[in-house]
């Protein structure tokens, strides 16, 4: 009271000290398509009953989690790196010996009072480790190296094809592979690992599960089977194209709230929004992830060590990863497999893996500046 | 330390690699953006017409609402065919996995017959997967409670409020009516025809046989449709819009039901049929065929032990003996060839000829029914008592070919055109009918001796009852002849315009009105003094009549079976009558398959129709068969 300018300067530290490590364009990007998502779930679920108040408390959650982990500089993450990984690898190994069967794949590890689906944590502690390990070597960086930082991806990699959730393991390999890359791969190997694949392919085909096949055979032709594996495709196709130039409009998507469109509040919401929104809300929405990569790829350039690059290019091409394979399964030009729209979907493992991620880019962002003085 | 040591060891070159990756990376990731950009503009603008009909198939399901179909009623307001609600148990096969598991679960809950089950097993054979079929009708208030409480048990299986037809009348008049039953192929290929198949829509009965045949596109009224939004599980989420529809129009009949009904149980347990019109408009008042049948029974797909049973009684229920039924018309023939021969100018009505009892004929001796024969008989006599050897005579004279064509105008072997489907034809029988109905060229040719037993009703003539009918209401109306119809009018269910159905006289033959006085003073004279004067003894009006005896033999030569082979070669009784004499009301036809003597069973009938159509007054039983068989 004797001094009415105290409380405003508090104010002002406070809120430094709040942001002092948030990398304010990512957020407020973020906090776009944040807020499109709550509305597009809203959409999705109000029919049943809405779940926006809890993908808002995922979401809160998720952004508290990123603002901690922003907290801590690069090198206090790689320490994290070994244990999250040697975790995660002992609870693949556990799933695959004590896991609980849910429609034919092994995924899930059961607590007693809750079921865990560990591949979740490689998403990020496979990126992790493997730029740590390359980082340790970064001086003498030699092909064996690469060949080490392959082989740490490569494990968690078949045990969670071998569950089977090819999916997963591809955005997990994938995750491994970008670090790799930006470590420095050299192109010739990677143009023999792209020639060595498609070589493969058939040999590759012939030991794919059934319905993995059907999957990718349905993309060619959905009507093939319009009440099995093609109805998703079709459906969600139905929805997009009628969506039109300017949509039908927030809450009246006839696909969505028919209940046309199968899985509508997670791997398909897409369609939802799609469908409501139009080509118009869909440009946006790309704008959006155009801003959110670029950001990414921004961050990025700026690292100044090994790990902090690699990390940085893995995480932001991880989640163009996510956009384009979930966009591109919906909009029918890849197969289905089970993944989420980044900050749209409704889920609450999704939302804090993002937010881990987007809390690492903004530590790589936030502390660049105290290891350069 | 670490930290500060890779910083050093990071060159320049190191870098700008580094930033070359991350510059194709982005380019990847503009590419591939603009892959589903490109993929969004092709789904959202260039088939965005394409998906949204497809959109909107998904959601708009069209929902036909079946019309009330229309009500039939007689001439005297008698309601013979009305709707009434009920609610059914439905079954949609294609939906239900385990048919026999579900009907079995739904038998604990509500009471399943055998004959039900008979019966679904029948509609399945008959129908695609995909209708509902009704395992069990008219369930109780209580059933309809059980089965939803446990309705998430089975899913493909409803409760549904149908309108059902229903005959409260039962058996009476059932071959005039007909009746409706489930929509089959062949049913279906009529409505293509019939460019009605979109009214179609949602309709699972059709008239099959009788009125509700000849009239379906008046009874079934106009299919009404409700748009409806259904959601991915297909169920109705709200009504869109709405046509109602427009019920089927009223038929009245100029039936009289009470008359049809005394006339039915004039036949006791015989078989046979009767057909009375109305000469002055050619409405038909009764249209008996016996035994008769209850077309309840076909409503809701028949059982198939009530089916074998009407199937292959030997009495053949199923058959309309008015209509598909071809007699020898026997004696009741007379009065029509005496006319011909009044109208040809072969005979005058005082002209007589001695009857020694036979007419001998090339080489063979056709014989009078009375020995010795009726002594001298002019028209009148001939007519009165039957003298067979009269018109032996006279059918010589004027030859087959005069005969054939005086008879076919008065509309003996061809339809009628009466308002029921499947009408025979008859025979008249002329040399070109012979012609063309056999096929060895000894079979086909015509003998004099052919000509001389048609006239007495016999030989290759068969005729239906209600031609015979026809014709003698063609006579009692002086020549003026209607077409025979059952429906009186239409009524519009909206505006209630009535349409009649047969205003107007079918042809009027150029006939003496002398002649037909003559005719019809003889036929008085059989109710009188001749050979219907028992039948019609103590009637306080005057009707004219002719009995007729028809024998029973089979070109076909059928087997007959044991014990009824007596009954079965038993004459056919005929009697045609019209009352009242001066001026009728009504003319009939009655025939008794193998009644014996038209005058012993036939005449009794007409009698009781024609007392309670002229009098009012109803009787207590079957006719009464006289005792003592009376010559004709």
């Amino acid at each position: 009271m004797s001094d009415p300018l105290r409380l405003p300067a508090v104010f002002f530290r406070l809120r430094a000290r709040l942001l002092e490590h948030i990398d304010l364009p990512l957020f407020f990007i973020v906090a776009a398509l944040m807020l499109i998502g709550l509305a597009t779930v809203h959409s999705a679920t109000y029919d049943a009953n809405s779940r926006v108040l809890s993908q808002l408390l995922n979401m809160l959650v998720g952004l508290a989690l990123m603002w901690g982990v922003a907290q801590l500089p690069p090198q206090k993450l790689m320490r994290f790196a070994v244990p999250l990984y040697v975790i995660g690898v002992v609870l693949l190994v556990l799933v695959f010996l004590f896991g609980v069967r849910v429609n034919g794949a092994q995924r899930w590890l059961s607590l007693g009072f809750t079921r865990i689906q560990p591949s979740e944590i490689l998403k990020i502690a496979v990126p992790l480790m493997v730029a740590w390990y390359l980082h340790k070597h970064e001086a003498s960086l030699k092909a064996r190296h690469f060949a080490g930082a392959a082989l740490l991806m490569l494990v968690p990699f078949a045990l969670i094809a071998k569950q089977p959730d090819l999916g997963t393991a591809i955005l997990v390999g994938a995750a491994g592979f970008y670090v790799i890359f930006f470590a420095g791969l050299p192109w010739k190997v990677i143009g023999a690992i792209i020639a060595a694949a498609s070589a493969a392919a058939p040999f590759l085909w012939s030991h794919l599960h059934d319905y993995q096949r059907k999957r990718i055979l349905t993309l060619f032709d959905p009507s093939a089977d319009p009440l099995g594996a093609g109805y998703h495709i079709i459906q969600s196709t139905i929805a997009i194209g009628s969506g039109g130039v300017v949509g039908k409009g927030w809450l009246a998507g006839t696909q969505t709230h028919l209940e046309f469109i199968p899985e509508r509040h997670t791997d398909f919401i897409f369609a939802v929004f799609s469908e409501e929104w139009g080509l118009l809300g869909n440009t946006v929405l790309l704008v959006l992830y155009t801003l959110l990569v670029g950001r990414g790829i921004l961050i990025a350039a700026n690292a100044s060590t090994l790990f902090s690059r690699a990390m940085a290019g893995s995480v932001t091409l991880s989640f163009f990863t996510y956009i384009f394979v979930n966009m591109g399964m919906v909009s029918g030009i890849l197969p289905v497999v089970g993944v989420p729209l980044p900050f749209i979907s409704y889920g609450g493992t999704a939302v804090v893996m993002l937010c881990l991620g987007l809390g690492i880019l903004m530590s790589i962002q936030t502390h660049r500046m105290l290891v350069k003085k | 330390m670490r930290l500060r040591r890779s910083l050093q060891n990071s060159s320049d070159s190191d870098y700008s690699r580094y930033r070359f990756r991350l510059a194709v990376s982005m380019a990847l990731v503009l590419l591939a953006f603009g892959t589903l950009l490109t993929r969004f503009v092709y789904l959202q603008v260039i088939q965005h017409d394409y998906y949204t009909t497809r959109a909107e198939d998904n959601r708009i399901s069209l929902a036909p609402i079946a019309p009330n179909r229309g009500v039939i009623v007689d001439r005297n307001g008698v309601v013979m065919a009305h709707n009434y609600s009920a609610f059914t148990l439905e079954i949609t096969p294609s939906k239900v996995p385990d048919l026999e598991a579900t009907i079995e679960a739904l038998g604990q809950i509500i009471d399943i017959q055998p004959k039900d089950r008979k019966r679904f097993r029948k509609l399945l054979d008959e129908s695609k997967t995909f209708e509902s079929l009704p395992i069990r009708t008219r369930l109780s208030d209580e059933e309809v409670a059980r089965f939803a409480a446990n309705r998430y048990r089975f899913p493909g299986v409803e409760v549904q409020a149908r309108l059902f037809r229903q005959y409260p009348l039962g058996p009476i008049a059932s071959h005039a009516l007909g009746y409706i039953g489930r929509i089959n192929t062949r049913d279906l290929e009529t409505i293509a025809a019939s460019d009605q198949e979109s009214n179609y829509k949602g309709a699972d009965h059709i008239g099959k046989t009788g009125i509700e045949q000849k009239y379906e596109f008046y009874l079934h009224g106009t299919t009404g449709y409700e748009q409806v939004e259904v959601d991915a599980g297909g169920r109705a989420v709200r009504s869109l819009s709405r046509t109602s529809p427009i019920q089927g129009n009223d038929l009245t009949l100029t039936l009289d039901t009470k008359l049809q009904d005394i006339a039915e149980k004039a036949f006791g347990d015989r078989r046979g049929a009767l057909v009375a019109i109305d000469p002055a408009t050619g409405g038909v008042l009764a249209l008996v065929s016996m035994p008769t049948y209850d077309p309840n029974l076909f409503v809701d797909g028949i059982r198939t032990d009530d089916w074998d049973q009407l199937n292959n009684s030997p009495d053949k229920p199923m058959v309309n003996r008015a209509l598909n039924g071809a007699y020898p018309p026997g004696s009741t023939f007379k009065p029509f060839l005496a006319l011909a021969a009044l109208e040809t100018g072969k005979r005058t009505a005082s002209q007589a000829i001695v009857d020694p009892g036979y007419f001998n004929f090339g080489g063979h001796q056709f014989r009078d029914d009375k020995k010795g024969g009726h002594g001298v008989v002019d028209m009148y006599r001939s007519i009165v008592q039957s003298c067979d050897t009269y018109y032996y005579m006279l059918a010589n004279d004027m030859g087959i070919d005069s005969i054939a064509r005086f008879m076919s105008q008065l509309g003996f072997g061809s339809r009628t055109g009466i308002d029921i489907e499947g009408e025979s034809e008859g025979v008249l029988p002329s040399p070109e009918w012979k012609k063309r109905r056999f096929k060895r060229p000894e079979q086909q040719k015509w003998f004099a001796g052919d000509t001389v037993s048609i006239g007495i009703g016999q030989g290759y003539n068969a005729y239906t009852p209600v031609q015979l009918a026809m014709a003698t209401a063609a006579l009692a109306n002086n020549g003026v002849m209607y077409r025979p119809h059952l429906v009186n009018f239409i009524t519009d269910s909206r505006s209630g315009e009535k349409t009649y159905i047969e205003p107007q006289p079918m042809r009027t033959l150029a006939l003496k009105q002398e002649n037909i006085d003559t005719i019809k003073r003889a036929m008085v004279g059989v109710a009188r003094e001749g050979t219907g004067a028992r039948a019609f003894a103590g009637a306080p009006y005057e009707s004219g009549g002719k009995t007729g005896t028809a024998q029973v033999f089979s070109l076909k030569g059928e087997k007959y079976e044991g014990g009824r082979v007596r009954e079965h070669l038993r004459d056919h009784a005929l009697y045609i009558a019209f009352a009242p004499a001066d001026k009728p009301k009504i003319a009939l036809a009655v025939l008794v398959e193998n009644g014996g003597f038209g005058a012993q069973s036939a005449a009794p009938i007409a009698r009781l129709v024609l007392d309670y159509y002229l009098l009012g007054k109803a009787p207590k039983g079957p006719a009464s068969e006289d005792a003592t068989p009376e010559e004709e």
